[in-house]
């Protein structure tokens, strides 16, 4: 809410006069009741043990998280040429693969990527959409410029609670709400829809869509219900479809009906026993021979993961150059490769001030911040990292920038992200605002919920 | 959720109405109700109230227990949850909360009846929301005669125990034990007052049997719920996307004939038999509808 001066930013002007004219207590107050609601409308995590299903409200803070108008245009713009890029990439690297042969992405990277689908080679995809669904995390360093931290190509999540929270927010906060030029974001399932039929195989008429989710033990089901309701699809689970004839059909109580967009939830891996992991239970036999038959179009389509790669985003800005002549609209934050000489060297001298990240995790987890490390862990660190090089890769520490949070009644700093949704199918259109993720634990960088973060709401004002 | 209900009837009845001639309350009958005689005494050792209070309400190892259907039907919920209204949800999600939260201090016998109270009325209220918001669809048609069918079952049950627990020996005709226990089957089955529509004055083990299972106008009867079931399953034919389904009506038109007799008649022929006709005909409706839907 703050410019980069530190005077109160001012488009958060309106908000901040409402919210001054509200004591913390009633603030307080309505954090409950809203926390509350959250757990009575199963808006949770859903954790499964032997004989109990325990939700986990994600921690819902109540103040905003305002972007303005020109910061949002700069972002909204950035995160189309990001997935401009994306959609590029992983067309070429599945065709002609003239990336690699020029030399802008060493090969390896790509060809020895376990995420890189060779069955995926020739495939032609309508409108060149390999991902209609991306997800991109943002930070806003120290200087308030905006940087990607990570592309989310695969099945990215979190859209249901941004819509949630809205709700939730215009309920238990109707005054800060009304009439402020808020940019709505309950429309997300209809474009969501509408960009689906658009990549479905040419020549059909009313194309029938489904959400296809791994089932009700998957933590998300939240959110495979929330989209499913939103767009007035069917929900089916691997075992409700069937292809004959390598069509997709879907198994209802009055027989079988064709199925021509299927929305995944499941990993490209368990996707199709037949194909790939053949003790996948959550998949559909014969599914990838529909989908190489052009029978039946899959969102996201297999094989994106080689593209938001730890490893492959230190590429990002030249993939941007390399496809579309254009510079990079968002910058990346600055990354060192590990599998490179000078990277390696770099992070082994400066480890103390850097970020280590192992390429292949998510969820935060084996990471090793250089500032906060003791000097074991850094040792450790620097073992793990002669060991093994081509598996890491460092990034200075961004001072993320913070937002006011309700933390045990009194409003204090914390540190935030962004996470934009960008849904794609003849062109691209991003949901205003995004899901803003907040480390709640004082100083914490951790914004992820599987380690004690939080969400905001997210604004973006007219 | 019906049989989360009915447990809580019976409880609650058990708890008030039916003593023995000490005015000590019985406890075994209900295990035998439901069969549950050898799961019970494998981990309780006596058959005391606080036992089967807890067997039935909060014990997740019972499968039939409140706790464990309420769990169930949340969890059924959930998986079509886009199919249903978001009141559904809601109430059902807090409903199961409320009752996950409950220890062995709530189930002390001085708040039984209050706490099956309210374990009743949030099964009435799920049905109510049901009722009023449930699309009428495929969706409504299958939940009805998934209802009906288990209130079938419910109450062939509960006469049958009932009424050959009840006989009456020579000795105990029209004494005031008597009556006290043909009033609690009435009130287990909630159908004290039409009863007593019916039958101002007076009970015999025929008519209040008959009354039970055989009246049409009681909302719990087997014509009445055959009835229901018969419209749901028409419902399920009159779809457009099932307009091509056949499916076998025998065991519909064995359940017909099998409500359509007098109470006299099964009495004299045999009231258990006639429950057991009743029971296989319920299943094999069930299994027809299995597998010709799904």
């Amino acid at each position: 809410m703050f410019g980069g001066d530190g005077s109160p930013a001012r488009h958060t002007e309106e908000i901040r006069e409402r919210m001054r004219l509200m004591k913390v207590s009633t603030l307080q107050r309505r954090a409950q009741q809203s926390d509350r609601e959250l757990y009575n409308l199963g808006i949770t995590f859903t954790v499964y043990s032997d004989r109990n299903a325990i939700d986990r409200v994600l921690p819902f803070d109540v103040i905003p998280r305002v972007i303005s108008r020109d910061d949002w245009h700069h972002i909204e713009q950035g995160c189309i040429q990001r997935v401009a890029a994306l959609n590029h990439f992983l067309h070429d690297l599945y065709h002609e693969q003239r990336i690699l042969e020029d030399g802008v992405v060493p090969a390896e990277l790509v060809l020895r990527n376990p995420n890189y689908r060779p069955e995926m080679s020739g495939l032609d995809l309508p409108h060149g959409t390999y991902v209609p669904i991306c997800g991109i995390d943002l930070v806003r360093d120290g200087k308030g410029v905006f940087r990607v931290l990570e592309d989310n190509a695969r099945t990215p999540s979190g859209v249901s609670y941004v819509v949630e929270n809205r709700h939730l927010m215009m309920r238990a906060f109707p005054d800060l709400t009304d009439k402020v030029g808020l940019r709505q974001v309950s429309d997300y399932g209809m474009h969501l829809q509408n960009a689906l039929a658009e990549i479905a195989p040419p020549g059909v008429d009313d194309p029938k869509v489904v959400l296809m989710s791994p089932g009700v033990f998957n933590s998300a089901y939240f959110e495979h219900v929330f989209l499913a309701r939103e767009m007035g699809i069917p929900l089916v689970e691997g075992r409700d479809l069937v292809v004959e004839d390598d069509c997709v059909f879907m198994k209802t109580t009055g027989g079988l009906r064709r199925v021509d967009v299927i929305y995944r939830r499941v990993d490209d891996a368990f996707l199709d026993p037949e194909e790939f992991n053949p003790e996948s239970l959550l998949g559909v036999p014969g599914l990838f021979r529909a989908y190489r038959a052009g029978r039946v179009s899959l969102a996201n389509a297999v094989g994106t993961g080689v593209a938001d790669d730890k490893a492959v985003y230190a590429y990002m800005p030249r993939i941007v150059r390399y496809y579309l002549g254009e510079d990079p609209i968002l910058q990346n934050v600055e990354t060192h490769l590990c599998r490179e000489r000078e990277g390696l060297t770099y992070t082994l001298a400066h480890l103390n001030e850097l970020v280590v990240k192992p390429v292949g995790e998510s969820g935060g987890y084996g990471v090793v911040v250089g500032p906060k490390a003791t000097r074991a862990e850094l040792e450790a660190c620097r073992a793990r990292l002669e060991e093994n090089p081509s598996n890491y890769i460092s990034q200075p520490m961004i001072d993320l920038s913070v937002c006011p949070t309700l933390i045990d009644g009194s409003i204090e700093p914390r540190h935030v992200d962004l996470r934009p949704y960008i849904v794609t199918g003849k062109k691209s259109w991003v949901l205003p605002g995004g899901l803003t993720r907040v480390a709640l634990r004082k100083g914490s960088l951790v914004v992820n919920s599987s380690q004690g973060g939080g969400t905001k709401d997210t604004w973006v004002l007219e | 959720m019906e049989r989360a209900e009915n447990l809580a009837r019976i409880l609650e009845v058990n708890e008030t109405f039916a003593r023995d001639e000490r005015g000590a309350n019985d406890w075994l009958p209900i295990l035998k109700l439901h069969r549950d005689e050898d799961p019970f005494f494998h981990r309780y050792e006596r058959a005391t109230s606080e036992g089967v209070v807890r067997f039935y309400i909060i014990d997740a190892e019972n499968p039939n227990s409140i706790i464990s259907s309420v769990r169930a039907a949340r969890e059924n919920a959930r998986s079509i949850r886009h199919l249903t209204s978001l009141e559904t949800w809601v109430q059902l999600n807090v409903f199961y909360n409320w009752v996950a939260s409950l220890t062995t201090r709530n189930l002390r016998l001085s708040e039984l009846a209050r706490l099956c109270g309210r374990i009743k009325e949030g099964v009435q209220l799920h049905s109510g929301i049901v009722t009023g918001t449930l699309y009428r669809d495929q969706v409504w048609s299958f939940y009805r005669l998934g209802v009906f069918t288990e209130l079938a079952d419910q109450v062939t049950r509960l006469v049958d125990i009932k009424y050959h627990a009840l006989l009456p020996s020579w000795k105990d005709v029209g004494s005031p034990v008597d009556i006290a226990q043909w009033n609690a089957l009435l009130r287990s089955a909630s159908a004290y007052h039409g009863y007593r529509r019916v039958f101002p004055s007076g009970m015999t083990p025929t008519t209040v049997a008959g009354f039970i299972l055989l009246d049409p106008r009681f909302p719990r009867s087997l014509p009445h719920c055959v009835s229901h079931i018969e419209a749901a399953l028409d419902g399920l034919l009159a779809d457009d996307d099932l307009k091509d389904i056949s499916f076998p009506r025998d065991s519909l038109e064995a359940l017909k004939a099998l409500t359509a007799r007098s109470p006299d008649d099964v009495i004299a022929s045999g009231l258990h038999e006639y429950v057991d006709d009743v029971q296989v005909a319920l299943l094999d409706l069930g299994a027809k509808v299995a597998s010709t839907f799904f």
